[in-house]
């Protein structure tokens, strides 16, 4: 593999660039492996970078039902923050924050991790409490958190309606600098790069067909590629995880629901923060293409399709252009949908599962491309040790029998309201 | 989207619907806690045929049965729930 340098960009350029060679092998699988990871997505191949790299396993498989980031991990708005309410999930999204900080070098791969600020604008009185007790809750856990006036929110982005007769007058905001954005595909791309380095095999067009359990024990796994013989599996299929677990023998608490985003036509730099809000659900970043990209609630039924309702759009349309009259202007160029594992407390699950040997990660609501070195990181040291890590520890699945719930936005047991 | 047809109103958008749960989570009120813990929080979340509860809450208001297909969007049946349901 050759190493992606200024000198070697340099060497590359006077050979006419046809040194580079692929970035990962496409190799058969082999009859066994010390552990396998199904789910070619960030989440998977992070896992499997970091089973190689930290947890110091030897052989390992990816297995991908069709190509590596094909999924939800290219269906996403690539927003990455910890700013999160729950010190549990806090400490999780911290913890994979800080990952990402590292990650372009650690991967040698350019993420394109941007952090150009996630801000949340509050529109009431109300609105401002709730702000400032989440930036009270994230400073006392150590993560930077700052509330501004409307004077700093209106010259951070002086393109925000911030008249008096603004449908969603802006009262102020709750900023985390650190957050930002990165770009969704360099992140599968830089994993499965890096873990194919580490002599992890990357097998796509591979789809999942069954388990080999034994005594209540994982022996092996079956694929559309053939048998493979395995005692740890990690399985990080958000969008899937009931039909994986399914095969499995037993079922999850979660519902798949869908989240839709759509891009305008690429315009000059108008947005360079990532804008959210503590009282409407919508999303506005600027990618480094100059598409506006914009995002907001979930379709809130259980649906595969990957299809989205069209007056969802529609919504998130009129709440971005009210905050930005100038947005009404874009014509808006695709629309996408992914399937979200819509978990009952709007949290994640990492940890065992009722069969031993098999490991979960899944049940991300929309929010898991944040969590994408995070949850790998974790979900390798779950699979590598068979217990889940000191932060993964609350986001069991024996949580909802005990009540020890992670309900971010206290809601209840409902997957649509979170 | 869903045309989702009403029996008291007839054919009406999605956006008039509001999803609710699949029919066989309604826990009994006398269910053991394991029944009641297993019915309130796993799903079978089944990528196909499911039968679900949904409300015409921007419309009648009437509590509805669908059967309905999760990957094709196929609304086969759409029945009233009956007292007692």
């Amino acid at each position: 593999m050759k190493r992606y340098s200024a000198f070697n960009l340099f060497r590359e350029g006077l050979n006419g660039h046809k040194g580079w060679g692929p970035a990962w092998r496409s190799p058969e699988p082999a009859r066994s492996y010390d552990a396998v990871i199904i789910g070619g997505g960030g989440h998977g191949l992070a896992a499997a970078y970091y089973l190689a790299k930290i947890q110091g396993l030897k052989r390992i498989a990816v297995l991908e039902r069709g190509w590596i980031g094909g999924g939800n991990t290219g269906r996403n708005t690539t927003i990455v923050r910890s700013n999160y309410r729950q010190p549990q999930i806090q400490r999780l999204l911290e913890f994979s924050l800080k990952l990402w900080e590292g990650l372009s070098e650690e991967l040698n791969y350019n993420v394109m991790f941007s952090q150009r600020g996630a801000l949340f604008l509050g529109h009431s009185d109300s609105d401002m409490t709730r702000l400032a007790e989440r930036g009270d809750a994230l400073r006392c856990n150590g993560i930077d958190a700052e509330l501004m006036t409307p004077g700093q929110v209106a010259r951070l982005i002086p393109l925000l309606d911030m008249s008096d007769r603004a449908r969603f007058p802006v009262h102020g905001g709750l900023i985390q600098r650190r957050g930002g954005t990165a770009r969704h595909d360099a992140v599968a791309w830089g994993y499965a790069r890096a873990a194919d380095v580490r002599g992890v095999d990357i097998i796509q067009n591979c789809e999942v067909t069954g388990f080999d359990i034994r005594g209540g024990r994982i022996a092996g796994i079956r694929t559309s590629r053939g048998d493979i013989a395995t005692d740890r599996i990690g399985m990080s299929v958000a969008g899937a995880s009931g039909q994986v677990a399914a095969l499995a023998g037993f079922t999850l608490p979660i519902e798949s629901h869908l989240l839709q985003a759509f891009v305008s036509e690429p315009v000059k730099p108008m947005i360079d923060t990532v804008i959210m809000s503590q009282s409407i659900h919508c999303y506005i970043s600027q990618s480094d293409k100059g598409e506006v990209v914009l995002g907001g609630d979930p379709d809130l039924y259980p649906t595969y399709s990957q299809k989205g309702v069209p007056y969802r759009l529609e919504e998130v349309a009129g709440q971005a252009i009210s905050l930005i009259p100038a947005l009404s202007r874009l014509r808006m160029l695709r629309s996408w949908a992914g399937t979200t594992d819509m978990s009952f407390d709007g949290s994640p699950i990492i940890g065992t599962t009722p069969v031993e040997g098999l490991f979960i990660n899944g049940g991300w609501c929309y929010g898991g491309f944040k969590a994408t070195p995070g949850a790998g990181w974790l979900l390798a040291h779950t699979v590598a040790t068979g217990a889940p890590h000191d932060i993964n520890a609350p986001f069991g699945l024996d949580r909802f029998a005990a009540g020890a719930t992670v309900d971010e936005q206290g809601t209840g047991p409902m997957p649509q309201a979170h | 989207m869903l045309l989702i047809t009403c029996p008291h109103c007839g054919e009406r958008a999605q956006a008039e619907f509001t999803y609710e749960r699949p029919v066989q989570t309604v826990i009994a009120l006398d269910a053991p806690v394991e029944v009641a813990v297993e019915t309130l929080y796993n799903r079978a979340n089944p990528r196909g045929w499911s039968w679900e509860l949904w409300r015409h809450t921007h419309g009648c208001g009437a509590w509805l049965k669908l059967h309905r297909h999760t990957a094709t969007h196929e609304v086969a049946a759409v029945a009233l729930l009956e007292a007692g349901a």
